[in-house]
């Protein structure tokens, strides 16, 4: 049996919200705004407590890198049933240029720290897509990785993984430990029930910072101006195919 | 279209009266809302429409599964071990997805797990509650006759002693969960010449010889909680099932009313705040005189008068209930908050039919439901 398994979750802004961009384009609106957990880590909290209620790995640890409010989304992720937490402090501006390279680093550095063999991450976060910190954290520890997977099944010490991928789905057998990364169809995850809402109250959240683990915190990237997506025009309706034609050549596209 | 106002009510969806100090009261809301969203939203029309919910018996187990039918009863039967507060909450998110069935929920959870825990001896908390908590058998409480509603204590239904048993007969009306349940809490007259010192509270089994229901009422508002007459004829109870002291049961009945009365009120809550979702996205999107109607003064005042009275309504029975936590209960402050509550939706629904205007006479159920529950509200008031 695997004996621990590291699971990433991040805590975004609700996929439900309207985002407005601060005016000063430095960045969206996040004060007072409603946040949530990733949809795509709480597919990987769900999985890898069904890989625990299986018997196939014994402990579940859930990390989240960020300021004192990630712990509300480490406490979700243990009511769903992850054993205990991990609250890396993360804050100011710090957390302003927080990446998938920072929190790569911080994983890897974790995985070793706890001896994890299993890490299952969402494939992107919502409100920056990168889908990068799979595969760095894998590419950092040199594991071998799975990403979006559809599909994970633990056999001995590999790991069978359904990708989903442009042309259909790939099946590809790794070779423990390895890092996976959740896609939408992997599974659907459970309520929170209120007993298990009220056990993951005694449940432990560790708190550290990144320097313990020694990773160094600089962003290789700098935002410079964050903008609304242009405003869509109305279209212009043609009579026939010619007319198409010579008015796309007017615009210049053809 | 159900979806659509979920995923808007999501974006406003910490008002400054549901910010709780609390982070377990947040994840309670979240998986309560949308547990409701899957399992009960696609059929809040239809049980309006049909005055039935096919699937009720499912769900009970389903909102069993979660933890929401025991919340105030103790985790060694079963129990989630809440309290007031969290049980409002619950009973706030069902109503807001669908009135009838948080009615019933209401009924079950409160009216009598809730005085099963409070007055239940161990002998009857082992055996009644651990199969209501699971929602495998469904609740009830009977005090209201026909012609004993605002004074119940007039009631007439009797319960002669027998040997090592009560003899019951009698009825009892405006039961709700009557045609469902599996075990009720009635009250009788065990000496009927000491009017209210001489009632009794009872468990009652569906199945006990000599006790029926009559057909379901067919009402108004609140359509889905079924409701009905029950009859007693004859119908004998073994003493064991006395629940509470012999002729004391009026403190069993009235400080049961208290609570009842606190839980019920995150009824109309609900409601409010579903009138809300309803009206608010509504009033940003519908143009007329080219511009949107939410531009209008009076809509704006409407807007303002809806949420305020939402919000104080919401305040006061958060308060309330965390007052009953500490042990604090106070009788005035429970049926005021009721009071107040139910009479805010009332006009809150009214507003909300002005903002919704043509609308409403051409759309679905789902959006007149809000409104038609209200006058079962008062009913509860009276109560």
């Amino acid at each position: 049996m695997t004996a621990r398994v590291l699971v990433g979750v991040k805590r975004v802004i609700d996929y439900a919200v309207k985002i407005r961009v601060k005016p000063d384009n430095t960045g969206v609106v996040t004060d007072g705004v409603k946040h949530s957990m990733n949809p795509f880590c709480e597919i990987a909290v769900e999985e890898a407590v069904r890989l625990k209620e299986k018997k196939l790995v014994q402990e579940v640890v859930a990390v989240s890198c960020g300021p004192q409010q990630v712990q509300e989304t480490i406490r979700t992720a243990l009511a769903m049933g992850a054993d205990r937490g991990i609250h890396v402090e993360v804050s100011g501006k710090d957390y302003d240029s927080l990446g998938p390279l920072q929190v790569s680093k911080i994983l890897a550095a974790l995985a070793k720290k706890e001896e994890a063999s299993l890490i299952i991450l969402g494939k992107q976060a919502i409100d920056d897509d990168c889908n990068q910190t799979g595969q760095m954290t894998a590419a950092l520890l040199d594991w071998p990785q799975g990403t979006f997977a559809s599909e994970l099944v633990i056999e001995g010490d590999k790991v069978k993984v359904v990708r989903e991928i442009d042309g259909g789905l790939e099946t590809i057998k790794l070779n423990m430990p390895v890092v996976v990364t959740a896609d939408l169809r992997l599974n659907t995850p459970r309520y929170a029930t209120l007993p298990n809402i009220m056990k993951a109250k005694k449940k432990k959240i560790a708190n550290m910072k990144p320097g313990d683990l020694g990773v160094d915190m600089t962003s290789r990237v700098e935002v410079l101006r964050v903008d609304e997506p242009p405003q869509r025009q109305a279209g212009v309706k043609v009579e026939s195919v010619e007319d198409l034609v010579s008015k796309l050549k007017e615009a210049g596209r053809i | 279209r159900g979806s659509v106002i979920y995923e808007l009510s999501r974006q406003y969806d910490q008002p400054s009266g549901t910010f709780h100090r609390s982070l377990l009261l947040h994840q309670l809301r979240h998986t309560v809302k949308r547990f409701c969203q899957e399992k009960l939203a696609p059929y809040a029309d239809e049980i309006d429409k049909a005055n039935e919910f096919p699937r009720m018996r499912e769900f009970w187990k389903e909102a069993g599964e979660l933890g929401l039918l025991g919340i105030t009863a103790p985790v060694e039967y079963g129990g989630t071990g809440l309290g007031y507060l969290d049980h409002v909450i619950v009973m706030e998110e069902i109503s807001r997805v669908s009135g009838a069935i948080a009615l019933s929920y209401g009924a079950h959870s409160n009216l009598c797990v809730n005085q099963m825990v409070r007055h239940g001896n161990q002998k009857q908390k082992e055996k009644y509650l651990p199969k209501l908590v699971t929602g495998e058998h469904v609740g009830a409480l009977a005090m209201s006759e026909s012609n004993s509603g605002s004074d119940v204590v007039s009631m007439k239904l009797t319960a002669r002693k027998e040997g090592d048993h009560y003899v019951l007969n009698g009825n009892k009306f405006w039961i709700t969960n009557g045609p469902d349940a599996d075990v009720l809490i009635v009250y009788g007259k065990t000496n009927p010449e000491a009017a209210a010192r001489g009632i009794t509270a009872f468990i009652i089994e569906k199945g006990m010889p000599g006790f029926s229901t009559a057909q379901k009422l067919d009402k108004f508002g609140m359509r889905g909680s079924n409701t009905c007459e029950i009859i007693f004829e004859d119908c004998k109870v073994p003493e064991q099932n006395m629940l509470g002291p012999v002729n004391k049961g009026v403190y069993v009945l009235m400080s049961g009313l208290d609570l009842e009365r606190l839980v019920l009120s995150a009824g109309p809550i609900g409601i409010m705040q579903a009138v809300l979702d309803h009206a608010i996205p509504y009033l940003h999107i519908r143009e007329a005189f080219g511009q949107k109607i939410g531009h209008f003064q009076l809509m704006q005042g409407k807007m303002a008068d809806m949420y305020t009275r939402l919000s104080s309504s919401r305040q006061y029975l958060y308060n309330v209930a965390r007052a009953c936590d500490k042990g604090h209960f106070s009788s005035m402050d429970c049926a005021g908050v009721i009071l107040y509550c139910a009479e805010n939706a009332t006009q809150v629904a009214l507003d909300g039919i002005q903002c919704l205007g043509e609308c409403l006479v051409v759309c679905t159920a789902e959006l007149v439901m809000p409104t038609s529950h209200i006058p079962s509200i008062a009913a509860v008031v009276s109560a």
